[in-house]
This record gives C-alpha cells, sequence and structure tokens, in this order.
C-alpha cells in the first residue's frame, strides 16, 4: 500500500463524509429524510413534505355518499383553495379530519404518522389542527381577552387550568394576535357584542392562539365588507409556509387574491375531486362549469 | 403577569380577575360574623322578650334557608356557569340527608317507642338484626364520609356516561328528573330499610349531645353559615379561574371548546361531582336542623324548586342564587302564614316575572346598568 494510495482513500472518504453533511438538513426530496430523525409519540412527522393526505374516504348518511373515494393531499406550508357548489361535501370533508364524523372507508393521516381516524376532536386540535367554523363561534358572554386565553397553547387538563396564571410571554403574544385581527381596543369588550366580521376576525385569531400547523378554514369571509375580506387574504397570505391552510370558499374574489394565479385549486362536486389547478385553467374546464351552472 | 416587560399594547390589556374586591371580602367578613357571633349572641344571650331577641324559630328558618342555599349555589355552578340544568339535585341533596339520618337514627338508641337497639321502623316491619348497608351507621365519621361517597360517586357514575355519550340540554335535564324519581320510588319501598315513606324522623341527639338543646341547634346554625360561606369562596376560586372561564366557554360554545384541544367531559363531570357533593352537605346539615328526612325530598317538584331559587337570584353570579333561596323560602314562609291558599299562584308569577322581565335575576337589578335600579340612578343624576 502506497502512501499515494492511503492519501486518496482518506481524501474519497472525506469527500463522502461531506457529501453526506450536506445531504443531512433533508435537502434530497426526502429520501435521506428517514435517516437521523427522531419519531415523537403523538408529534405529526412531516419529512415527506406532506402535511394532510386523505386516501379513498367515504362517508355515507342513510345512503347519500356525502363524500366519494375522496383522496387529497395538502402539502406542509401550502396555501390550498377548495370550492364546490353547495352539498360538494366540503363541510364534511372537516368534519372527516377533525374527528367529528367517522367515515365509512378510507385513511386520513397527519403528516405520515398520525392516524386521524383513531383520534378524538380535541386530541386532533391538540395535535395541530385548528378549525374555523361556517358560523363564527365564539364565547359570548367571555371578552375578547378572555376568548384568546383560552385558545391559548397551554395545558388543556382541568387540574392545570385551576391554578393556571398567563405568564409574561404569554400576555405578549395575546396582545400581539389581538393586533394583527384588529381588536387590540375591544379587547375588553363582550365577544357577543362585536359586528359579524369582527367575530370571523375572532375565531381566526383563537386559531393562531393555538398555533396549529393545520388551518381548516370553512368559508372565513362570509359576511365580511369588501375592506375585511382583503385584510384577512392579506393575513392568510402572511400565514403560508409557516402554516398549511385549506380555505373553502364560495367567494372567487377571494379566492383569486389568496391564489395569486399560481396556486392549486380544488374543486369538489358530490363527494369527490372534480378538478385540479389553477383558477383560471378551472373556471375554463368543460366539467367545472357544467357543475356550477347546472347545465 | 408579574414579570412580564409591560410592552405598550399590554397595558391596554385587562388584568387577571381577583377572587373578591376590598368590598367583596369586607362582605363576607361581615356575613361570618353575623353567622357566628351576631345571631348567636341575639338568640342566646339577648333575653326573650327584648326587642332584640331572635327567636328559637327565626334561628331554625334562617338554619334551613341556608342549606337551601347551598344547593343553589351547587346548581349555579353547573347550571349558571356551565349551562347544563339538572332537575335532579334534589336527590343529591336527600342521599346526603339520609346518611346523616342513618347515624341520628341509630344515636336515638333505646330511647325510641319500641326501646329496642333497632330503629323503631324495623321493629314495626319485625326485623331482628340491622340489615348490612347499616353495618356502620353507628360511627359519625363513617357517615359523614357517605354523606360525601354517596353522592359523590353516583354523580360520577351518572355524569361519565351521560356526558360521554353527550347527552345535553333538555335530554340531560330529563333523564336527571327520571333518575332522582326512580329513586324516590326506590326509598318510598319499606324493602330498601330507609323507613319507607316515613323515612327518618324523632331524632334525640347528635354526638351524644342532645338535639332540642339551644346551644345544639345554635352550632348546627352556625357550622352551617360558615359552609355556606366557605363554598361560595369556594366558587368564586373555581369562576375566576381559567377552569372557570372553560366551564363558561363550554356553556357558549361547546364544539368550540373541544376544537380548541380541551377534553369537555372531564371539565363537566369535575363540575358535576362538586356540585353534587355540596348537595350533600348541605342535606347533611338540614336533616339534624329540620329533624325529618322521607323521599319528599326526592320529588321532582323539590329538585325544579332548587332551579327555581337559583333563576330568581340570578343566573351565573354566585351571590344571586343565595339571595334566590332567601327571597323564595322567606316569601314562601311569611305567604303561608298570611295566605296560605295563595303561595302557590303567587310562586308561578314570580317566576313569570322573573322570566320576562328579569333575565339577570334579582341580582341583575343592581349589577346591569340596563336594571331597574342602574335606571333610576341614571334619572337622577
Amino acid at each position: 500500500m502506497t502512501p499515494e494510495l492511503m492519501e486518496q482513500g482518506t481524501r474519497a472518504r472525506l469527500d463522502h463524509e461531506a457529501l453526506l453533511a450536506a445531504r443531512q438538513p433533508g435537502g434530497s426530496g426526502g429520501r435521506t429524510a428517514s435517516f437521523g430523525r427522531l419519531l415523537t409519540e403523538g408529534r405529526p412527522d412531516f419529512g415527506t413534505g406532506v402535511a394532510l393526505y386523505l386516501d379513498d374516504i367515504t362517508v355515507s348518511f342513510d345512503g347519500f355518499k356525502a363524500l366519494n373515494q375522496l383522496s387529497l393531499a395538502i402539502n406542509v406550508g401550502e396555501l390550498r383553495c377548495i370550492i364546490g357548489p353547495n352539498g360538494a361535501g366540503k363541510t364534511t370533508m372537516m368534519d372527516v379530519i377533525t374527528g367529528k364524523t367517522r367515515p365509512d372507508e378510507g385513511t386520513a393521516s397527519f403528516g405520515q404518522n398520525i392516524d386521524l381516524l383513531r383520534l378524538r376532536e380535541n386530541e386532533i386540535a391538540q395535535i395541530g389542527i385548528g378549525r374555523k367554523f361556517q358560523k363564527p363561534t365564539v364565547y359570548e358572554q367571555l371578552t375578547v381577552f378572555e376568548n384568546l386565553e383560552l385558545a391559548l397553547a397551554a395545558d388543556r387538563r382541568a387540574r392545570a387550568s385551576l391554578f393556571f396564571r398567563l405568564s409574561g410571554a404569554q400576555l405578549d403574544r395575546i396582545a400581539e394576535v389581538l393586533q394583527l385581527i384588529h381588536l387590540l381596543p375591544e379587547a375588553k369588550a363582550q365577544a357577543g357584542l362585536l359586528s359579524h366580521g369582527q367575530k370571523q376576525w375572532l375565531e381566526i385569531g383563537m386559531l393562531l392562539m393555538q398555533d396549529p400547523k393545520l388551518l381548516l378554514l370553512d368559508e372565513p369571509v362570509a359576511g365580511m365588507t369588501d375592506e375585511e375580506t382583503e385584510r384577512t387574504a392579506e393575513l392568510f397570505l402572511s400565514l403560508e409556509g409557516q402554516h398549511s391552510l385549506v380555505v373553502v370558499e364560495h367567494d372567487m374574489k377571494f379566492v383569486d387574491q389568496l391564489t395569486q394565479g399560481r396556486k392549486k385549486v380544488t374543486v369538489l362536486h358530490e363527494g369527490s375531486v372534480l378538478a385540479e389547478g389553477l383558477l383560471a385553467e378551472v373556471q375554463a374546464n368543460e366539467k367545472v362549469v357544467e357543475v356550477y351552472l347546472g347545465r | 403577569m408579574m414579570n412580564a416587560s409591560p410592552s405598550t399594547s399590554s397595558v391596554l390589556l385587562p388584568q387577571a380577575p381577583r377572587l373578591l374586591t376590598g368590598k367583596g371580602w369586607a362582605a363576607v367578613l361581615a356575613a361570618a360574623i353575623t353567622v357566628a357571633l351576631l345571631v348567636p349572641l341575639l338568640n342566646l344571650v339577648v333575653p326573650a322578650g327584648h326587642a332584640l331577641h331572635l327567636s328559637d324559630y327565626a334561628v331554625g328558618l334562617i338554619g334551613k334557608i341556608m342549606c337551601y342555599a347551598i344547593c343553589a349555589l351547587a346548581m349555579d355552578l353547573i347550571w349558571g356557569y356551565t349551562g347544563i340544568l339538572s332537575l335532579g339535585h334534589g336527590l343529591f341533596f336527600a342521599l346526603g340527608g339520609y346518611a346523616m339520618g342513618m347515624y341520628l337514627m341509630r344515636q336515638i338508641g333505646r330511647d325510641g317507642n319500641y326501646q329496642s337497639e333497632l330503629p323503631d321502623f324495623m321493629v314495626f316491619l319485625d326485623w331482628k338484626a340491622l340489615p348490612w348497608h347499616w353495618s356502620f351507621s353507628d360511627s359519625f365519621a363513617f357517615q359523614m364520609l357517605m354523606v360525601l361517597a354517596v353522592p359523590g360517586l353516583l354523580a360520577f357514575v351518572f355524569g361519565f356516561f351521560a356526558f360521554r355519550s353527550r347527552i345535553k340540554g333538555v335530554y340531560f335535564s330529563i333523564i336527571t328528573q327520571a333518575l332522582t324519581f326512580a329513586a324516590m320510588l326506590l326509598f318510598f319501598r319499606n324493602e330498601t330499610g330507609f323507613g319507607g315513606n316515613n323515612g327518618f324522623t324523632d331524632f334525640k341527639r347528635i354526638l351524644g349531645v342532645p338535639l332540642a338543646q339551644p346551644s345544639t341547634r345554635m352550632v348546627l346554625f352556625v357550622v352551617t353559615g360558615l359552609t355556606l360561606i366557605g363554598f361560595f369562596l369556594l366558587g368564586r376560586l373555581i369562576v375566576t379561574s381559567k377552569f372557570g372561564r372553560v366551564l363558561q366557554a363550554i356553556r357558549d360554545a361547546e364544539s368550540r371548546v373541544m376544537f380548541t384541544g380541551y377534553d369537555p367531559l372531564a371539565f363537566k363531570l369535575a363540575i358535576w361531582v362538586l356540585s353534587a357533593l355540596m348537595c350533600g352537605v348541605a342535606g347533611a346539615l338540614y336533616v339534624p336542623q329540620v329533624g325529618i328526612i322521607n323521599p319528599g325530598e326526592m320529588s321532582a317538584a323539590a329538585s325544579i324548586e332548587i332551579a327555581i331559587w337559583t333563576a330568581v337570584g340570578g343566573r351565573a353570579t354566585l351571590i344571586g342564587p343565595i339571595v334566590g333561596a332567601f327571597f323564595v323560602n322567606g316569601a314562601k314562609s311569611w305567604f303561608t302564614q298570611a295566605f296560605p291558599e295563595f303561595w302557590l299562584y303567587f310562586l308561578g308569577a314570580l317566576f313569570i316575572a322573573v322570566t320576562l322581565w328579569l333575565p339577570n335575576g334579582l341580582v341583575g337589578l343592581f349589577t346591569r346598568p340596563g336594571g331597574i335600579v342602574g335606571l333610576f340612578r341614571k334619572s337622577k343624576t
């Protein structure tokens, strides 16, 4: 063995190690991602880049198929708009994801390791899926501040909440969200006294307090003024990237604002995906036009 | 809150609610002094016939109403704050009362009509020995444990299955009503071993001390009053905590609570069991003061009345139900003497009036800006 050969071998080994080190932060489309990461029980693993995965979900109510072999994948950090005529199964889909409705068939997973169909509503919320209802749902008798305080990510158990005290950092976080949803002056007001649009904002603020990884938003701008709608779009766009968002909406102008002409839109019809693509593409799609105009 | 670096925005944020305000503490102290010093003084030391003398009848009546007030307070926690209307709280009250009654029956000893070791009703039924569930009834400590354990366990088991099955609203109310009715039928039977429809009465002594003695009655009165004040403070502690705000959130929008990550079952069950325990304690304090317990306490009407006191006084206020219990029962004792035949009409009219004009109850008159008193105040200034 000559010194040259030994030197060559060492260099090759170092090069290979450097290559491995460079690959380590998951830069290779997830192929190396399955090595060297710790899976924590109860924590979603987003190594493959998919946040939510629905496969072949079927839900029937007395023979009526609300969802019919629906398959859908939402990526980490993606903002996906879902449109579709009334009764297309949009709300049922959210019910399945959040544990309110159990599907007859199919699988639903969060990350690649969490089976959503085995968890209850509150457990699903705790692992990081937040949901906004179609009708704004806030605690009417409590103040705006208290509404946010309850949504704050903290120990959810009964005993812990008996002795809970807000820390300075948590108080600042509430103030931050209040500012974000433009409700700081109303912090001490009863939530029931807010306008419809403000209640929508409060509920969105409550979702943000939970710090969810995936937000499901059912018609978030219903009943908002044009200006409020625009501000909501800005807010959602600022969340894109840090959170995955699924927005169900009828308002095409709002969808256009959100997708900015480059993001995918999914069209649901009779419980399954009818079309997927850019907003302009799906609007030009004959099947979609037929469904919407009833031809 | 203490270690917060006060950023510009958090200055605008509300403070955490306090257990009581300065005035509140003063009122609690005044109530404690009244119960523990003033009433005993006026009843025992001031001679009868003196203008300031408080009659035994008045002491007995107030003591009884304070027991009712504990029940109303318990009802407020579960109904006013959590939005779960129970029409079966009379059952927990009666169970606590029966547990105390068993001990008092054993304290009669051989002084009963039949001069037997066994309680009179057992001799009457020709029983030769105590049934198994009376085994430890001569122990005060054991029966006091039962005062808590029996209503608590029943509430836990019933509540667990009802809340887990997500039974809500009027369905829950109906089931609790059915539960107390079923228990009443059970206790009416002689074979159950609780004296059938006559229940327990003719108590002689407690802890070896004669019950008829004024000082014994006064001790019971003071204990009842301090228990009521203690439960009020416990209630305040709960409703000013985050736990209490979760309860109110469950009342306003339970689905939101669930999708925020809380398990409503744990919260509902905890407050439901606590509420039942409070009623059990109230029942145990009631029986030696009133001298009788029978299945009538488990009737539908008895449970509904608790809800009426709470609604009349003002839900979700804690002080309201206490005011309501005193107002309705005070009115009842005056009416049934002055116009015995009109009492039920008055009670009905009162409930209609409260529902129509006082959604926040009597206390709402004083606290809400829209209340009548508030209106008068505004017009004066």
